[in-house]
């Protein structure tokens, strides 16, 4: 999924210091799985909001609605009635899903209430990790199920670099050396010899780097 | 020969070879960078330029090579791939050949949230691994990374390096390997100061034949006193004796430490020299070059060899490109 996490009140109440009708949006996906930006966050800053505004004697009307998918027009047009109401609406989604309601609804001011961090899922409650680092093109069986590109600090494919010690990263204390997780991995089921080959230079045209992506079917088309 | 390289020459003739390293400034002055070639080329097959070490800017290794060359020295340029893609990189080996640069040691690069542009992105388009292939690619098949070909290729002496100290500790040959398989011709190591540690590192080297196939450079570094000793035991890739720190924090008074610390880089390289499949030692004094001249004399490793043929000069090509 994609994780997000939500912005201090203190900047979104600043990027929403001149707006009198807000609408929050919040996205029952992704976002409501890692706490930041479904129903009950969006309940949580529409609160924070009016109480911050009325301390200021700027008091505000703010509406709420949370949506199936904020990636999905099909959802998004239902915000249409509440939408009519208001300047300014609010998105809890990721970075996609404030685009997809910026899209819709052009003629109002949409906001991000979230930092769109990484794919990643959940380790534990409270603890969310990156997992996938969107390359385009898959080596997972190169490596025993563990992401070098998302999981080295510096996406060696033929890692690990110098720094790589007692299990951790160069970079932090905090980060596992992720060639040391491939490597414990490919131990694991006796399989180091993948790390004998020599893996050439990554064809990062199909990654970000060949600029935006589009997945085109047109055999679902309608 | 596959190069021109002074310091493939040293090592081709089976002389211990001494490389060192000069930290280029944090400023556009090359002062420094030609006061310490001008004293360190009679004591060393190879200088090193540093590139961005600890990711902090500094003037660029190509442009301290080139005067390191203007004052006689055989520079080595350190190339990482954290700030440069294939284009950058390969950009700058032409470059770096046409103007008379010889040698490269292929680095991953430290990350650059050590440095004083923590906000900065990092490339890595290429690993360490798949520079050296490029770098030998170009050299043995005048060929870009893209398959294209060129006329004059940069016949670079390809160096790499290796951590005996990483982890994991079993995966480190396989990754020497890796280097070795993919072209590397040299290996500058991490600062040795566990020599035992290291010895069972190259053991491992020997059982898989590589000293035979790659000139190994143990790396030292002179330490002026425990206090570096104790900052470099919390660096990653590192290890550090505690018996050095105790020999260091017995010794007491600045001048007296310092002998001290040359002392024992002077034990560590007569240690190394011992050590089977030990081609030379890199000597990194990072900070205090001018120290260099006197560990190499210590260590009984001057003069250095110059009793062979100046390289050739390149011949005239008209028209080439």
């Amino acid at each position: 999924m994609i994780v997000a996490e939500r912005k201090h009140l203190k900047e979104i109440q600043g990027l929403v210091s001149d707006q009198d009708r807000i609408l929050i949006v919040g996205c029952q996906e992704c976002v409501t799985v890692c706490m930041a930006g479904g129903e009950r966050e969006v309940g949580i800053l529409a609160s924070s909001l009016r109480l911050a505004r009325s301390r200021e004697g700027k008091p505000v009307e703010i509406l709420e609605q949370t949506i199936h998918r904020q990636c999905d027009f099909e959802f998004v047009d239902e915000l249409k009635d509440k939408v009519e109401g208001v300047d300014c609406i609010i998105s809890m989604a990721c970075g996609v899903g404030v685009q997809f309601v910026a899209e819709r609804y052009v003629d109002r001011w949409v906001v991000p209430a979230l930092n769109t961090k990484f794919a990643g899922g959940t380790k534990e409650i409270g603890l969310w990790e990156e997992r996938c680092g969107l390359c385009g093109e898959c080596i997972l069986y190169l490596t025993g199920g563990v992401c070098p590109i998302a999981r080295c600090s510096k996406s060696l494919l033929n890692g690990p670099c110098g720094g790589s010690q007692k299990g951790k990263c160069e970079v932090s204390e905090d980060i596992d050396c992720g060639w040391q997780l491939i490597y414990d991995r490919l131990q694991e089921k006796g399989r180091l010899d993948l790390l004998f080959e020599f893996q050439p230079p990554k064809d990062w045209s199909v990654a970000r780097d060949g600029g935006p992506r589009k997945v085109v079917r047109e055999d679902v088309m309608l | 020969m596959k190069t021109e390289s002074r310091l493939e020459r040293v090592l081709a003739g089976g002389h211990f070879a001494v490389t060192a390293e000069i930290g280029p400034p944090k400023s556009a002055s090359a002062k420094g960078i030609r006061k310490h070639a001008s004293v360190l080329k009679d004591y060393c097959d190879g200088l090193n330029l540093t590139d961005n070490q600890t990711a902090i800017v500094r003037l660029s290794s190509i442009a301290a090579a080139v005067h390191v060359l203007d004052e006689g020295g055989e520079p080595v340029i350190q190339m990482t791939c954290r700030d440069r893609n294939r284009i950058a990189m390969q950009s700058d080996i032409l470059g770096a050949y046409s103007l008379g640069i010889r040698n490269i040691l292929c680095l991953s690069g430290d990350h650059q949230s050590f440095g004083n542009h923590p906000t900065s992105k990092n490339v890595y388009d290429l690993d360490s691994v798949q520079l050296v292939r490029m770098v030998k690619e170009m050299r043995d098949e005048k060929k870009f990374l893209s398959g294209d070909t060129m006329k004059t290729e940069p016949r670079m002496f390809v160096g790499a390096a290796a951590n005996p100290f990483g982890d994991p500790f079993e995966f480190r040959v396989v990754r020497l390997a890796k280097k070795v398989e993919a072209g590397a011709d040299f290996i500058q190591t991490q600062a040795i100061f566990d020599v035992e540690k290291f010895a069972r590192w190259m053991e491992m080297v020997r059982d898989r034949g590589l000293h035979k196939q790659v000139y190994i450079l143990g790396g030292v570094i002179p330490v002026k006193s425990e206090k570096a000793l104790q900052y470099m035991q919390t660096v990653p890739g590192m290890a550090i004796p505690d018996e050095l720190i105790k020999r260091m924090s017995a010794v007491k008074g600045k001048e007296a430490k310092q002998e001290e610390g040359v002392k024992i880089c002077v034990e560590i390289i007569e240690q190394l020299k011992q050590v089977e499949g030990v081609c030379g030692v890199h000597i990194m004094a990072v900070m205090w070059e001018r120290i260099v001249p006197e560990i190499v004399q210590g260590a009984g490793l001057f003069p250095r060899p110059r009793d062979f043929e100046p390289a050739e000069p390149e011949a005239a090509q008209a028209g080439d490109d």
